[in-house]
């Protein structure tokens, strides 16, 4: 269908419906995007791929507007134009999903929505709300109108965002990494809307680090590699394996500097993605274990219905607990909880020996709890640099008396960057760093203190298949030292292949638990969505 | 004894009216990010300009136009400093101050100095004698036109959404199409035309003349009020009328011999040490706006 459809547009070939030539970005002595040619038609697919830090987002902020070129000019249907802001690319007809939401977060979904594009003058909100509604509904992207931005959770957010951009009629849709935070139910109906709207003619360019999703959607691959344009084939015909080596360079001898065992691991991940994720469970636990994690009967009040029902669960120490569910199910309301940044109306935490209910989030730390939190950039301070925020929780530890002690600090980012392969320097402002990479600074803030149980959620949002390799074997190692780890994820796959059990949130309650050995994503699926409709 | 309810309250009304200028005037830049500490001086230029014009010219329609002019200019020069330079907006908005404190003084005993107290022709009072009701055009102004129109203009207006998205999240307006420094210019610009139009109100409305503590801090109040008032137009009205109230008191007391053993230091402290009481009850656990006092700068 992909390939008849580009072919009926190839017939009258008129120039790209969006056209890139030449496109080059440098930060400093780093050339994001060096001479990038590349072009899409109406009606198609493009994905962009590559490894964190590779460029893509540096690219289609460009065609965006929200950075401007150093060299290279952007064509719309053969005319040159100049991209100075966003609103030049909205009158062009181009929309976007950043990598990093641009959601104003005291506002309620419906204004968010409104906001692009409406007039200065008075503005109707109730039909307003009856169009997001009414949106909602024919793309099947559900989404709670009156619902306040800031109190969702990413994946609720990411579907916002993707409201945002289909609702606006646009001819070329990008989107950076939008099925990050999504289950594969909405990944689904996002695709669906895709492939309706480029039926009718819509552009779409496409990042993902999901390949199996790329080989679903795309008409058309761009490979980049620190940021050049290595591949730009059509996707008929390739398998993630394929992808996998171009991306990492497995097929160029030229590019001998990654180590081999990367490009293995990524090569086997793209495989492993068709079935489960590699599986190297370390069998069932001893239950006589000291519990690394205790939480006892935790709620959290809610309107209409309680946000955390009665939850409690055991992490023992050397163990990795899945936690399961359709997001907004209070995921995002368990980790608040466990790290200390929502109070809990009842029921009781226990890190380790230490009950920790009552304390703040820096005392939880300090016995011993780890937080990976979904946030990203809720999780940094964006105004400071990589090696600050690296000790940020840790600030005791880089003390010389009352001072901060610069040198031990640079020293310890060096060895951090160096360990998780982050692709910046100490010095560089977190602001400037690619998705991908921010993710690895905060993994490696969580994981380099040992904490006795490490609260991660998401952790390998929007990482590569090489990263996203490493992030699994370091929980890994993290359990096989003795560490409880609970792990709150979107990806089935990612449970299944990394977990030990596997506990299911629906609707603020636990409704199940399975082992990883006996879990697949059908029956994980029964549990999250079924259960729902029991409660209902 | 006999207290002057109506006097005083009517007074309330009257100091009020410049806070509520200033105060909304203030409100509309801090709603996009961007803290107008020039407040102070914008007010003292819109009180000297309306006075200098109007002694110039003797026509109130063409002095107030002038007071309302310098102010927009005053904004500007704060947007042009703190949105388009990325100037901190501290540092911009006490250099404003300071340069427009300094200049309507200097200008003032250049024209004026020397000889006699120059007297200008200023507004009447509007329903005199009938009460409350008995205040100067421009203090309907402020309850009745401005306070609603800016209400109506966050709560119902894309103008107020845009504000309110380029305060929180520039990133996410600019995303939209917004663009966020010429939101800051407008804002900042509309809200020095409305500090002017308040400073103003003090030499053509009340005094007929300029002195030179005639701002007194006013400025001050005014953004400790929006504070007190979380950036919501309702609650900072109330608050200026807070403040007009325990300064029309003060003025009352000071006058009311039963009080005479106070000093009237105290009592001219009054109002201002509620408003500091008022901000340590209210200010607590405020929610700033996301993107106050940071500039706009695209990767
Ligand atoms: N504003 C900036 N200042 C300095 N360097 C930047 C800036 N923005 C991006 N970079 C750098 O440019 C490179 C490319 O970043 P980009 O965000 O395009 O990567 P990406 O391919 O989208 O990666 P990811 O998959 O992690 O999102 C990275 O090394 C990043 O650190
Ligand atoms: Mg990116």
């Amino acid at each position: 269908m992909a390939a008849a459809r580009s072919g009926d547009v190839s017939s009258l070939r008129a120039a790209p419906l969006v056209e890139l030539r030449g496109i080059t970005k440098r930060f400093g002595s780093l050339l994001a995007n060096d001479a990038i040619d590349l072009s899409v038609d109406a009606g198609q697919v493009l994905a962009l791929l590559g490894e964190n830090g590779a460029g893509k987002s540096t690219l289609t902020r460009i065609l965006y507007g929200l950075s401007r070129a150093d060299a290279g000019e952007i064509r719309i249907a053969g005319k040159p134009v100049t991209m100075t802001s966003p609103a030049d690319a909205l009158a062009a007809g181009i929309g976007m999903v950043t990598q990093e939401f641009t959601l104003v977060g005291p506002m309620t979904v419906t204004e968010n929505l409104m906001l692009a594009g409406s007039p200065l003058g008075r503005v109707d909100r109730k039909a307003a709300r009856a169009r997001v509604l009414a949106a909602s509904e024919r793309l099947g992207v559900p989404v709670d109108p009156d619902a306040v931005v800031e109190r969702l959770s990413v994946g609720e957010r990411q579907r916002v965002e993707i409201l945002k951009a289909l609702l606006g009629d646009c001819r070329l849709l990008v989107l950076d990494e939008p099925t990050a935070v999504l289950v594969p139910a909405d990944v689904d109906l996002l695709f669906a809307s895709i492939r309706r709207l480029t039926a009718e003619g819509m552009a779409v360019v496409f990042i993902s680090h999901k390949l199996h999703e790329v080989v679903d959607l795309a008409d058309r691959i761009g490979v980049l590699r620190r940021g050049r344009l290595v591949a730009d084939l059509p996707a008929e015909g390739l398998d993630p394996v394929a992808i996998a080596a171009l991306m990492v360079g497995a097929a160029g001898p030229a590019d001998a500097d990654l180590p081999d065992d990367v490009v293995d691991e990524a090569l086997a991940t793209a495989v492993g993605l068709d079935g489960a994720a590699p599986s190297t469970q370390a069998g069932p636990v001893d239950q006589g274990r000291p519990a690394a994690l205790q939480v006892t009967g935790l709620s959290l009040a809610g309107d209409p219905r309680p946000r955390l029902d009665d939850v409690s669960l055991t992490v023992r120490a050397g163990e990795i607990v899945g936690v399961a569910g359709v997001s907004g199910n209070g995921q995002t309301e368990l980790v608040a909880a466990l790290c200390g940044t929502t109070p809990v109306t009842t029921g009781t935490v226990r890190v380790g020996d230490a009950e920790v209910t009552g304390l703040d989030v820096a005392a939880r730390l300090r016995a011993g709890l780890g937080r990976l939190t979904e946030d990203r950039r809720g999780s940094v301070v964006l105004g400071m640099s990589v090696e600050q925020n690296l000790v940020l929780e840790d600030l005791d530890r880089f003390r010389t008396g009352p001072f901060l002690s610069r040198r031990r600090v640079r020293a310890h980012a060096e060895a951090l960057i160096e360990r998780f392969d982050i692709r910046a320097a100490p010095g560089d402002p977190i602001r400037s760093l690619s998705g991908g990479n921010m993710q690895k600074v905060l993994l490696a803030r969580a994981l380099e203190r040992d904490p006795t149980v490490l609260v991660a959620s998401q952790p390998t949002r929007g990482l590569d298949v090489g990263a996203c390799q490493y992030v699994y074997a370091q929980l890994r190692a993290l359990r096989d030292a003795g560490s409880g780890v609970l792990l709150v994820s979107e990806d089935l796959d990612e449970l299944i292949g990394i977990a030990d059990r596997i506990v299911v949130l629906s609707g603020g309650r636990l409704v199940g638990e399975v082992a990883a050995a006996d879990a697949t994503r059908e029956a994980l699926g029964v549990l999250m969505t079924g259960s729902r409709e029991h409660a209902a | 004894m006999d207290f002057p309810v109506v006097a005083v309250l009517a007074a309330t009304l009257t100091i009020a009216t410049p806070l509520v200028f200033g105060a909304l005037g203030a409100l509309l830049g801090e709603r996009t990010g961007v803290l107008n500490l020039g407040i102070e001086g914008t007010l003292y230029a819109g009180a000297f300009i309306g006075f200098l014009v109007a002694a110039r010219t003797g026509s109130l329609a063409l002095a107030t136009l002038a007071a309302v002019v310098a102010g927009a200019l005053a904004g500007a020069l704060m947007a042009l400093l703190a949105v388009t330079l990325g100037v901190n907006q501290h540092v911009a908005g006490i250099g404003i101050t300071l340069l427009l404190v300094a200049a309507c003084d200097f200008t003032n005993r250049q024209l004026f100095g020397g000889g006699q107290q120059t007297v200008t022709e200023k507004f009447g009072r509007l329903f005199a004698g009938g009460g409350i009701v008995a205040q100067y055009p421009m203090t309907f102004v402020a309850f009745l036109v401005l306070a609603p129109a800016v209400w109506w203009v966050l709560r119902s207006t894309g103008a107020g959404l845009r504000l309110t998205a380029v305060g929180e999240n520039p990133e996410a307006a600019d995303t939209a199409g917004i663009s966020v420094a010429r939101t800051r210019w407008t804002a900042l610009v509309v809200g020095g035309a409305l500090m002017g139009l308040g400073g103003s109100f003090l030499t053509l409305s009340v005094l007929g003349t300029f002195t030179l503590d005639i701002v007194s801090g006013r400025g001050w109040i005014c953004i400790a009020l929006v504070i007190f008032g979380r950036w919501k137009v309702v609650p900072v009205v109330l608050g200026a009328l807070l403040f007009g109230l325990f300064d029309a008191l003060q003025l009352q007391l000071a006058i009311t011999p039963a009080f005479g053993s106070i000093p009237n230091e105290l009592l001219i402290a009054l109002p201002y040490l509620v408003v500091i009481a008022a901000l340590a009850v209210r200010g607590r656990g405020v929610r700033y706006p996301g993107a106050y006092l940071t500039a706009y700068r695209r990767a």
